[in-house]
């Protein structure tokens, strides 16, 4: 991409000759694997199913019969607090004074309900996860540590750093934990649903080694499953195991990927005592996965979402834990949707490396990264002034705070609060009577 | 400090010990321990724990830096995820032990479980270590990308049991198993491979299990007299041929 549209680039017309089942893509993988007999990588998101139910969502606006508010007039509420919300409260009279009775969980204060997704420093440079620390400090919501622990100098950025505990355990120790603004326990993602991850040991730099705590050179395998959790029970074992390493202060999250059981499995993993749970979506993106399995495996995050939100609210348990949602948040109207679909807020991973300049070309795993996000090569990597990208990502966030507002204010709503699981704000178009089910959604014009 | 476990929740009884260390105490000794979990969770220092009874789940995960004596059996995860310290059980242990240990020593005087040290990891002067004088389960030590385990099998004379389960060190990127004894290759994971003892190998395991007798009060010298397998990585990228990109 040329910044002044200078320069037009064209792709070399191929020399095969059209199909319309046998695409150029499809015929170059075969070549592939046929010379190399190996499972083939990609980068970034899903990429053969381009409806996003997303867009065939409307929201509701205000008109005549109750009034818009406006937001730059009166104050509208994006606040947000995650973890668990007791069923109800109760109070003492103490003297003069009233006293809460009830003992609250440790929740998460974000001032706007979109949070920066999990990405490790090894996938990411570290001029990269620095400026997505120093941009959740800026505007008061949180980014995460990814599998792979946390270099010493985001450490004074820990308050707003969700750390990750996956099944690598990489760099994962009592200091690690105590630091976070929460733990997360990462069982899936929506890239690659139910399988680990191989960062190759020729990424395994000197201060990578450092945060992994691993040799370096040696391949950092993150095996499918976590080797102490093969049920619910034992998932609920790490929880509270976590909860004892923090001393019952900080909310645990925990991150699965949207698959076809979502609803039982979310509600078993509130049962676990999840404080929040993060359901990725199959059109997530990543540094690298086997494409088989990001083409082809898990379901969209608008359904995953509703079934979940649904499920929870028919168990009488949604209170006991909030609803992240990820995979393809691209603005701030699927920001909305997705909080009138039940998510207490979202998490966003592409879209904020496209904010640090990411033109999603495809190529993360190469570690080649020309805008010195997803690479080690330090040449590359100068390319990156964190604190020129933590604004940059700042004022994204700025900006859909105040879209945020316009579209509350529009449809008369003066709190997010007021728009989370209200699907009667919501209409789709050009959707099927199942999905519209499953949406719990009415079609535009009824 | 005596602490009584009882029929106490672990929360309350993890409670209990928190405020003793923060009031003091140096040594602590559990009695009564009645399958409470994570005990020592993600204690550091120079602590003192010993435990009467059969403690929970996770005992000691997170840990960095105490000793923590067991005088009974212990049950799942011990160890898992610890950063360094000692765990030293005088009876039997399950599943999961040492599970992506990072540092520190754990040493089982009788059998432990299956999955035991998965995914152990080595970085610099920290290299776990996992003795037990008993037999393993199957899974020992897949994933292990560091560390050292030895297993010595010494109630086993008869061999009424394997001294190994199946599918040792699946996936093996690093570290090594030393056993007392003969380990038939149709054991191994793919990843692993037996290697000759080599002196290093020797003096390694004289040095663990010199620690490892002094705390049981075993006699080196018959220990040793049976000569030791080591199993290791036949490659330090297993996986290396089996990615390509699009």
């Amino acid at each position: 991409m040329c910044p002044e549209d200078a320069i037009t680039l064209h792709r070399t017309p191929s020399v095969m000759s059209a199909h319309p089942v046998w695409t150029e893509n499809a015929r170059r993988d075969v070549f592939t694997q046929a010379r190399t007999g190996a499972v083939l990588l990609a980068s970034t998101g899903n990429e053969l199913h381009e409806r996003i139910i997303f867009d065939n969502l409307l929201l509701d606006a205000c008109q005549v019969t109750n009034p818009a508010i406006d937001p730059l007039r009166e104050p509208i509420e994006l606040r947000t607090y995650i973890g668990k919300k007791p069923r109800s409260v109760e109070f003492e009279a103490v003297g003069n004074d009233i006293k809460l009775k009830t003992e609250l969980s440790p929740t998460l204060k974000l001032e706007i309900p979109v949070m920066i997704a999990q990405m490790s420093y090894g996938a990411l440079s570290l001029e990269a996860h620095e400026a997505l620390a120093r941009a959740a400090v800026m505007s008061g919501t949180t980014m995460g540590s990814g599998e792979g622990g946390l270099h010493k100098k985001l450490y004074p950025y820990a308050d707003h750093i969700i750390v990750q505990v996956a099944s690598g355990r990489f760099g994962v120790h009592p200091a690690y934990l105590q630091a976070g603004a929460a733990v997360e326990i990462k069982i899936g993602q929506g890239a690659k649903p139910g399988i680990g991850g191989h960062l190759p040991g020729i990424k395994i730099t000197d201060e990578i080694s450092e945060t992994r705590m691993i040799p370096v050179g040696t391949d950092a395998i993150s095996p499918a499953p976590h080797h102490d959790i093969y049920s619910i029970e034992d998932l609920a074992q790490l929880v509270n195991s976590l909860k004892e390493a923090t001393r019952y202060k900080k909310p645990i999250f925990v991150k699965i990927a949207a698959v076809h059981n979502v609803a039982a499995i979310s509600s078993g993993v509130c049962r676990a005592g999840a404080d929040a749970i993060v359901i990725d979506g199959f059109r997530a993106g990543t540094g690298a996965t086997p494409k088989v399995i990001r083409d082809n495996v898990g379901i969209p995050i608008e359904l995953a979402l509703a079934v979940v939100d649904q499920r929870l609210r028919e168990e009488g348990i949604r209170n006991e834990t909030s609803l992240i949602a990820s995979g393809t948040i691209r603005n701030s109207g699927d920001v909305a949707k997705a909080i009138a679909l039940g998510a207490d807020a979202v998490k966003i991973g592409t879209a904020a490396l496209i904010a640090l300049g990411c033109t999603v070309c495809k190529r993360c795993y190469t570690g080649r990264c020309a805008w010195g996000i997803t690479t080690q090569d330090p040449k590359l990597r100068s390319r990156l002034d964190p604190e020129a990208g933590a604004r940059r990502v700042s004022n994204l966030l700025l900006a859909w705070s105040i879209e945020l507002k316009e579209i509350l204010g529009a449809a008369g709503i003066n709190s997010i609060e007021s728009l989370r699981g209200n699907r009667d704000r919501l209409r789709g178009y050009g959707l099927d009577h199942t999905t519209l089910d499953i949406l719990g959604i009415q079609p535009a014009g009824r | 400090m005596r602490i009584v476990a009882n029929y106490k929740h672990f929360k309350v009884l993890n409670e209990e010990i928190q405020q003793a260390i923060k009031n003091g105490a140096a040594q602590l000794t559990l009695e009564d321990v009645n399958g409470q979990s994570f005990i020592a969770n993600s204690l550091r220092g120079k602590l003192k724990i010993d435990i009467y009874g059969t403690p929970g789940n996770d005992l000691a995960m997170f840990m960095d830096g105490p000793k923590v004596t067991v005088f009974g059996n212990a049950q799942d995860g011990v160890g898992n995820t610890m950063s360094s310290g000692t765990i030293v059980i005088h009876g039997d242990a399950r599943d999961i032990l040492g599970h992506s240990m990072r540092g520190g020593k754990i040493f089982v005087r009788g059998d432990v479980g299956y999955r035991v040290g998965i995914h152990m990891k080595t970085y610099k002067s920290n290299v776990p270590i996992i003795v037990a004088g008993g037999c393993a389960g199957d899974f020992l030590g897949e994933y292990m990308a560091g560390g050292i385990i030895i297993i010595l099998g010494l109630h086993n004379a008869a061999k009424k049991i394997d001294l190994l389960g199946d599918w040792v060190a699946t996936g093996q990127h690093g570290g090594a198993i030393y056993v007392r004894g003969e380990v038939d290759d149709s054991k191994l994971g793919d990843g692993a491979a037996q290697f000759p003892m080599t002196a290093d190998d020797e003096m390694i395991v004289k040095k663990v299990l010199t620690e490892y007798c002094s705390e049981f009060s075993l006699s080196l010298e018959r220990v040793l007299e049976t000569e030791f397998k080591k199993i290791a990585p036949g490659s330090l990228r297993p996986y290396a041929a089996l990615y390509t990109c699009e």
